[in-house]
């Protein structure tokens, strides 16, 4: 299991965001993130997680409240890896060139950019597909080569916007599988947003439960089965308590706004 | 394979049909060559008077694709600029409307005042062949996928790496596009021009030709200067089709061949 130290690396305080439209996504939302946790926000379509998730990110400004980064508040491809609900993917581009964007932009050595690329995209499993083009890929194969752009620069916290929710079941427990190794290989901190109860319980630690509009902390619970995870767990009587229970606090934090 | 068979089969039948439809129409009523001329006389009227036929053909391509490159270079660079600065565009894409929807032939006798003629020809072709290439070079600029932009900001990228690396390239079917309808329309603009100066006199290009055997009612000539011009409409289309096939067959969804 990967180490986790009390130290928020994320802080959100009192975070509201108002859009122009009127909609209050966001109000009084507290928040810690703690250094190599893997952390869920789980809530209905519409809650305000994936406006908190662009918030961290810096992608979005809050309306009130602040964020507060324990290593300073410069964005960086080392510090942050985004990884959206689509893909994502230049389709003029090679799936080398797309998970090199990174070291492109701040030109970094080719030979630098050429190893980091090759060691991203063998830990998905895309070395084959090096060359290829966006299109010639699947739509789970795709999201991996989302998923290793974001990893290539090893960043401290990896932020992801419902990546799976657009793939199929058997895909989606694959690169939940996938996700989960290279959580534990890399020990880097995951923000996982998911309006998935059977996802957020496999995958996390800790699983913070967001009520709809506006959008805020209703409840969290600590997911306490050990990793490495796997179907085993994924069919276990443990699994579908935790599971009753998120789905219990989500139903209730959904309740209460209604 | 069939398909393909009849692609290119179906439209060279017609085509045959319509000029044996012709010849007979001519033949059968005895019309007069100076009223309709049948397809023989057309063709023999080609070889005849080809090398100066041949000549006026590279004086309006010439003028054709230089306008094109002209539309090429200002439409893609105003949509540019105009995508970099509100306020540029604000100011002056209006004014590119109304260079679009004020009609050349109505411009061209103007232009042939105070420009020398083969400039006014020029500028012709370029005010026709310009606005889609700017048209369709705003649109694919403006469509670039909200995501990837997000994206390159989260990585750093400057405002010159957004250009190149992402919106250009994002906009590229887009542009092409433009410059596949901007290749027929400068032709247009070119042969316009040209027609309008006619009586003006200096011109030698194939349109300036059509107007000059008019005059001369030497109808035969007439058409076959405008098939000349016909064909020459014909080839810009390919080339520029194939020049987008050359551009886009690898990621873009419009050129890909797909099995069904």
């Amino acid at each position: 299991m990967a180490a986790v130290n009390n130290h928020p690396i994320i802080s959100l305080r009192n975070v509201g965001k108002t859009f122009d439209s009127g909609t209050v996504a966001l109000d009084g939302l507290d928040l810690d993130v703690r250094e190599g946790e893997f952390v869920s926000l789980l809530g209905p379509s519409g809650c305000g997680k994936s406006t908190a998730l662009r918030i961290v990110a810096g992608l979005s400004a809050p309306s009130r409240g602040a964020v507060h980064w324990a290593v300073g508040d410069d964005m960086s491809a080392e510090r942050l890896g985004f990884v959206f609900q689509e893909p994502t993917l230049m389709p003029w581009a090679t799936v080398a060139a797309n998970v090199g964007l990174p070291f492109k932009l701040v030109h970094a050595k080719e030979s630098y950019a050429r190893e980091r690329v090759e060691r991203a995209l063998e830990r998905v499993g895309l070395s084959a597909f090096a060359q290829s083009y966006p299109r010639e890929l699947s739509g789970g194969m795709k999201m991996r080569v989302s998923i290793a752009r974001a990893l290539a620069t090893e960043p401290q916290v990896l932020l992801m916007d419902e990546p799976f929710a657009a793939l199929d079941e058997i895909t989606r427990f694959k690169l939940n599988n996938d996700l989960l190794a290279l959580w534990q290989m890399l020990k880097r901190t995951v923000v996982f947003v998911t309006h998935s109860v059977f996802e957020s319980v496999y995958l996390s630690q800790r699983i913070v439960v967001m009520t709809p509009r506006p959008g805020r902390v209703f409840t969290e619970v600590a997911i306490n089965a050990p990793y490495p995870r796997d179907e085993r767990f994924r069919t276990s009587a443990e699994y579908a308590a935790l599971c009753r229970k998120v789905s219990e606090a989500l139903s209730e934090a959904t309740a209460e706004a209604a | 394979m069939t398909d393909r068979v009849l692609r290119i089969g179906l439209p060279i039948g017609v085509l045959a049909l319509g000029i044996v439809v012709w010849a007979l129409v001519v033949y059968l009523n005895r019309i007069p060559p100076f009223v309709l001329p049948g397809p023989g006389l057309v063709f023999a009227t080609l070889v005849k008077d080809w090398s100066l036929l041949a000549n006026s053909l590279l004086v309006t391509l010439l003028t054709t694709f230089e306008g094109f490159v002209l539309a090429a270079i200002g439409g893609i660079g105003l949509a540019v600029l105009f995508n970099q600065s509100r306020l540029a565009e604000y100011s002056f894409y209006p004014y590119a409307v109304v260079l679009q929807v004020t009609p050349v032939v109505a411009i061209a006798p103007l232009l042939l005042i105070y420009l020398p003629q083969p400039a006014a020809v020029l500028v012709c072709a370029w005010i026709v062949a310009f606005f889609p290439v700017l048209a369709n070079t705003t649109l694919g600029l403006n469509s670039v996928d909200h995501n990837l932009l997000a994206l390159f900001g989260l990585y750093g990228a400057s405002r010159a790496q957004m250009l190149w690396r992402l919106k250009l390239p994002s906009a590229l079917p887009q542009i092409l596009t433009g410059l596949r309808i901007a290749g027929g329309l400068s032709l247009i603009g070119a042969v316009v021009a040209e027609i309008a100066a006619g009586s003006a006199g200096a011109g030698s290009g194939l349109a300036y030709r059509i107007a000059e055997s008019g005059y001369r009612l030497n109808i035969p000539r007439m058409f076959a200067a405008l098939l000349l011009l016909s064909v020459a409409g014909i080839a810009i289309y390919f080339a520029l089709s194939y020049l987008t096939y050359l551009a886009l067959r690898r990621w873009h969804e419009s050129v890909i061949a797909r099995e069904l």
